[in-house]
């Protein structure tokens, strides 16, 4: 019997590793120098902790450490890239491409821009996996773009888009290449060179460091780009990002890349095993259940499946001691479910009825196993007290019902 | 969001949960509610010949809120004349089982699921359905 609560929910955060803890202490007491102080010995400790941790976050992603621009998060470092590139570049075109199951970090950057006046953005549809498809990147492309927004792996379904092949069109047509890395550094192998982006977001707290960390990797050579700051001040960070920098959580956010690149392999056949039993698990155990997403270019922890005819929110509840997360937010009067499920074009109903299982670092065999009996059971007790069940199992086609709508 | 005692309680141990043959002649069946809204309730309800409420029960697809609603419902209209269950209103479930604004389409909807009952079993009577064929007539 594990241990409960269990956190399954590595999707939206992760517990700080122990080694990144211990790395990180120092710096709050001892090691306190601002990185920015260049005459004493507290500002060099400071600076060379610093210089470390660019120096760890490239390796991971196959950049150079100069190229690292730190953030208070992979919110504030997709801001910066789409707001900071259309400002810059705002005589050359004011056109972004990007698409509809991007983070609300990219979209809502892109409707603020497209309410000001700043912007046109086309939103691309997404295939039934989850995945853009490049040739329409290419195909939307116009004399106005001035850049190309996609992430690398989906949050909620986990699907990894064809990063590489965007890349190339990219640079093939002249136009900048954001990427929200949020998901995929750390998890699984990249090279931001080798995939030919220009900007790639990232953040601390997924991969097993702390909160309120994050970076913008900006190409500095081929081509070189540039941006204009969204946080004025004093002109850290090569004049991009303002504001002294977080030495402290600069410092975990480095651990926390060198583990993740070190253990990465290892890590990801532990993590497909347990994620491939859970999932083989619950299809074992339940009729009528959907995975949502890619079924092979998928991110290793994850899994996302809609069990038919039980409403999400309720299934939470009704497995208290496990933390997953709903795509069904049942909360709002609009009763919108997830609009990443949405994009993939299954019914509204199914879409009410997914779930989010995020397996991370920490996570065992015996936790899978207790998700798996927990789930099943809790699926077939609310599916006895649901009518469409009953409905379906009488042959009645939920389609072909008038229903009665508030 | 944290859930009321007396919505947990009905979640985890609803009351009234199943179905009567709804093909039965003194059984009134209400569905309400639709699938893409994430919330449907099946309300069916045993009425004897002086419109007494003898038995409900209930299945629900949606939030635990819906749930707790419906199955309050079976237990609220039970023993009750039609007519007196017929002016049920949603604010007596959001009362008892403190609704938080977010879930009040849950009350309205077992409310509209005790109409949508009785008017089942009413017109399967041949009863006061009347009222609704002379508004067919007229139109």
């Amino acid at each position: 019997m594990p241990k409960l609560p269990i956190y399954m929910d590595n999707h939206a955060t992760t517990p700080v590793d122990l080694r990144v803890m211990e790395t990180m202490l120092p710096y709050f007491t001892e090691k306190f120098g601002n990185a920015a102080s260049r005459n004493h010995s507290f500002g060099w400790e400071a600076e060379e902790a610093v210089d470390r941790a660019r120096n760890q976050i490239a390796a991971l992603i196959g950049g150079k450490s100069k190229e690292i621009i730190f953030t208070s998060g992979a919110t504030e470092s997709d801001n910066l890239a789409i707001k900071g590139v259309l400002e810059f570049y705002k005589d050359k075109g004011n056109h972004i491409i990007t698409c509809v199951t991007e983070h609300k970090a990219v979209l809502d950057s892109c409707r603020t821009l497209e309410r000001n006046g700043k912007a046109t953005v086309t939103y691309l549809k997404v295939d039934k996996y989850g995945m853009v498809d490049p040739d329409e990147v290419r195909k939307a492309i116009t004399d106005k773009t001035v850049l190309i927004s996609i992430m690398y792996a989906n949050n909620e379904i986990g699907t990894i888009h064809p990063i590489r092949e965007i890349g190339k069109i990219a640079k093939e047509k002249g136009v900048i290449f954001h990427c929200d890395g949020v998901q995929a550094a750390g998890k699984i192998p990249l090279d931001v060179e080798k995939d030919g982006i220009d900007l790639f977001a990232m953040s601390a707290h997924k991969i097993y460091g702390p909160k309120g960390v994050g970076a913008l990797w900006v190409r500095a050579k081929g081509p070189r780009v540039r941006l204009t700051p969204i946080i004025d001040g004093g002109g850290h960070e090569r004049g991009m990002r303002s504001g002294t920098l977080n030495v402290t959580g600069i410092v975990g956010f480095g651990k926390a890349c060198e583990i993740a690149q070190h253990d990465m392999a290892d890590e990801n056949v532990k993590l497909l095993e347990l994620r491939n039993k859970l999932q083989a698990g619950l299809f074992e155990r339940l009729d009528e259940i959907y995975l949502n997403g890619h079924p092979t270019e998928r991110l290793p922890g994850n899994l996302n499946v809609s069990f038919a005819y039980v409403e999400g929110e309720s299934l939470l509840m009704g497995i208290n001691d496990i933390a997953v997360s709903s795509g069904s937010a049942c909360t709002s009067a609009t009763l919108e479910p997830s609009y990443v499920i949405r994009a993939l074009g299954v019914n509204e109903e199914l879409a009410h009825s997914s779930i989010r299982f995020g397996i991370g670092r920490f996570n065992t065999e015996d936790e899978v196993d207790y998700v798996t009996d927990r789930v099943s059971k809790e699926v077939n007790r609310l599916r006895e007290m649901s009518p469409l069940y009953e409905m379906a199992k009488e042959g009645i086609d939920l389609k072909s019902v008038q229903w009665k709508a508030e | 969001m944290a859930y009321s005692e007396k919505v947990l309680d009905h979640y985890n141990n609803p009351r009234n949960v199943g179905s009567f043959d709804k093909n039965a002649s003194d059984v009134g069946t209400g569905i309400v509610g639709a699938p893409e809204c994430g919330d449907v309730m099946k309300l069916q309800l045993k009425i004897d010949d002086l419109g007494v409420i003898q038995d409900a029960k209930f299945k629900t697809f949606g939030c635990g809120s819906a749930i707790a609603s419906s199955s309050y419902v079976t237990e609220l209209v039970k023993g009750k004349h039609i007519d007196e269950a017929m002016t049920i209103k949603n604010t007596v479930i959001v009362k008892e089982l403190n609704l938080p604004p977010v879930k009040i389409h849950c009350s309205v909807l077992a409310e509209d699921a005790i109409k949508a009952a009785i008017t089942d079993w009413r017109k399967r009577k041949g009863e006061p359905a009347e009222a609704e064929e002379k508004k067919a007539q007229a139109k």
